[in-house]
């Protein structure tokens, strides 16, 4: 692959513009590029990175979830509340039963897109709210906090293997899982078929209706197991937990140039997006700037991103209208095919 | 005479079932039934100055709806509407500090919301971005400038004859605010059904491309209507500080959904090229008096977003499957 190639590649883009920001902010506070602070980066933004993912195999089809981060809350709020009344039950119930409920919720998103045919943006929108109005009825409104969670329940995604947290090795796994299904597996491929040409898709015999359920159910099930692991990293479930992340996932998402067209982006930008985010969060206490400035950052981020974005996948209609030469004059040409 | 070899077909005459299955006389019969449950449920409910003051409740998300239906009517939709309140408010608290008037505290508020409505419509139609990330980016930036500006603070001195546009009656006790909406909803509704300006609109909606082809300047009118519905923000901000009469940066925090919750609820596809003003105007009413008695029966806030949710998606879904039920 020749350099300008390469230079193009978005993932490419953004790990050089990663690296200058993290020179940037080394070079005011050289605290941050330390291995530790480093990794609790990453710990910190684990989750995000999750949450990407399973999004990102959403808007692959053309959708959007934006009910994840309620997801997340209820999740978080059952596996909390059974941690509070049940404390001698193992982890490993935690562990299954957080997805398992995530997916329950994906799958009530899925079937309604899928065989109901209503679009994705309404049903996740009306299933944003449900869910997090669930929270407070399960809860009747009481926070769950530190002391009354057990031991397990919080120690689990704190442990360290070979210096890095639980959770990023779950994030790790995660991550890498999406990436083999996505590319290397044949539903997986059909993800990018359906949203890049849903018409052709079915004519070559792709079941629409069931890619559609699949990739709620998984963003659904990413979102139930990041709600236990969100609660356990800041020990309290209430019902506002995460309220409006789901535009911080979508965001790391169009940062790393997946199209809400459909059809466009990898794990690997995916991945990078959520890292741009989470780094200028994680920067700006650092480097003394309020953090009243990451939201505002973070909007431009996107705006920046979303408009370099355009460019590499400019409408091809617009050429429709542009006047051609009388042909007369101008005799029809045959352009030489521009190397690409 | 030249007989023309294809024809457009004459419009199909009205069936009485077609009267019923259309989907603002469906709301207006929910609308009756909210209105009957709620009655029954509370002896409250259907009392003159009770259910004009509950007005003050959906008003300004109701203003914003009315422009934000031409938005979704184009196929495009504004998700940093309450962002931009957020931000007019703010602008808008500053200059209440400095000392500003009433008029211009005003107008600062109308100008913020239209510039950043310009600011949304310059980026979507310039670089052909599709809407819903360009403000899922405005907005992260607009709510982001509120917050740089004030922190975890809140401006609260406002002068005294501002309160007037958010908390004042007109003639019978009937709120300003609410004045307003329905004159609005008037003009809208004829700006939409009764202009060319409106057939336009559903032409693009309908079809973009084939708007383009036959002449309509498809980005100009994207790029006014999302300047009009900053300029609706900007009004919905006077409004809502003007009744809350302070400024935080959480202000109106989740409103851009439940505007939309509105609009698609009021019948308009999110797909663009249907909906009317009235579906929408009727769908207000049905979310604005359920929220209503269910405050009357002390049901908290965030349980009411359980049957908002639940009836935006069964309002949409039961019609889906009675349909294809009656088609088998």
């Amino acid at each position: 692959m020749d350099l300008t190639a390469l230079a193009r590649r978005r993932e490419v883009v953004l790990l050089v513009l990663i690296a200058l920001l993290l020179a940037a902010v080394g070079a005011r506070a050289p605290v941050f590029l330390t291995p530790t602070s480093l990794g609790d980066v990453l710990t910190d933004t684990a989750i995000l990175l999750m949450l990407a993912c399973g999004q990102m195999a959403v808007i692959l089809t053309r959708g959007i979830d934006l009910s994840v981060a309620s997801n997340m809350a209820f999740t978080g709020m059952c596996t909390a509340l059974l941690s509070k009344y049940h404390p001698e039950l193992p982890i490993a119930v935690t562990l299954a039963l957080a997805p398992l409920i995530g997916f329950c919720l994906g799958a009530i998103n899925g079937a309604l897109i899928a065989w109901v045919k209503i679009p994705p943006i309404v049903v996740t929108l009306g299933t944003l709210s449900a869910y997090r109005g669930m929270i407070f009825i399960l809860s009747g409104g009481a926070s769950v906090v530190t002391h009354e969670f057990s031991r397990p329940y919080l120690d689990f995604p704190r442990q360290s293997l070979l210096g890095v947290s639980a959770l990023v090795w779950i994030a790790l796994v995660v991550c890498a899982g999406m990436a083999v299904f996505l590319n290397f597996s044949r539903t997986g491929r059909s993800l990018y078929a359906v949203g890049g040409n849903p018409l052709a898709a079915r004519y070559v015999g792709i079941g629409i209706e069931r890619c559609q359920f699949l990739v709620y159910c998984l963003s659904g099930t990413i979102a139930g197991l990041c709600g236990y692991l969100w609660v356990s990293r800041y020990a309290i479930a209430f019902t506002e937990v995460a309220f409006g992340y789901e535009l911080t996932v979508i965001a790391a998402c169009v940062i790393g140039g997946v199209s809400v067209a459909g059809g466009i982006g990898s794990v690997a930008g995916c991945l990078l997006g959520g890292l741009f985010l989470g780094i200028i969060g994680n920067a700006l206490p650092v480097i003394q700037v309020s953090p009243f400035w990451q939201m505002a950052i973070s909007g431009f981020v996107i705006l920046c991103a979303v408009i370099v974005n355009s460019r590499s996948e400019a409408r091809k209609g617009k050429l429709i209208l542009r006047e051609t030469e009388p042909p007369v004059q101008a005799p029809l040409q045959v352009r030489p095919e521009t190397p690409s | 005479m030249t007989s023309l070899r294809y024809a457009v077909a004459d419009r199909r005459k009205a069936a009485a079932a077609d009267f019923w299955l259309r989907w603002e006389v469906l709301l207006l019969v929910l609308l009756g039934i909210v209105m009957l449950v709620n009655s029954r449920l509370s002896p409250w409910f259907l009392d003159y100055y009770n259910l004009l003051d509950s007005t003050f409740n959906f008003s300004e998300k109701a203003i914003m709806a009315l422009s934000m239906t031409l938005i979704i009517v184009t196929r495009d939709i504004d998700l940093s509407v309450a962002s931009i309140i957020a931000l007019a408010s703010v602008f808008m608290g500053l200059a209440a500090q400095a000392g500003a008037g009433v008029p211009l505290l005003v107008l600062i508020g109308l100008a913020t919301g239209l510039l950043a409505g310009f600011a949304n419509g310059a980026i979507i139609t310039r670089f052909q971005i599709p809407a819903i990330v360009v403000t899922i980016g405005t907005m992260s930036l607009f709510r982001g400038i509120a917050y740089v500006v004030l922190g975890d603070t809140a401006i609260t001195s406002y002068p005294a004859g501002f309160s007037w546009f958010g908390q004042s009656y007109l003639v019978w006790s009937i709120p300003f605010e609410f004045v307003l909406f329905l004159a609005l909803a008037a003009v809208f509704g004829f700006v939409l059904h009764f202009t060319t300006t409106g057939r336009r609109i559903y032409a693009i909606g309908n079809n973009p491309v084939a708007a383009r082809f036959s002449g309509i300047s498809v980005d100009r009118y994207r790029l006014v209507l999302f300047t009009l519905n900053g300029l609706m923000a900007g009004l919905a901000a006077v409004l809502l500080t003007s009744r809350i009469g302070s400024t935080r940066p959480n202000i109106a925090a989740g409103w851009e959904l439940e505007v939309i919750t509105m609009v698609v609820l009021g019948g308009v596809s999110i797909m663009g090229g249907s909906g009317t003003i009235s579906g929408v105007f009727i769908a207000v009413f049905v979310l604005g008096m359920m929220t209503f008695g269910l405050s009357l029966m002390n049901v908290p806030g965030i349980v009411m977003s359980v049957f908002v949710g639940v009836l935006l998606i069964a309002s949409i879904a039961v019609p889906i499957l009675i349909r294809r039920m009656l088609r088998r």
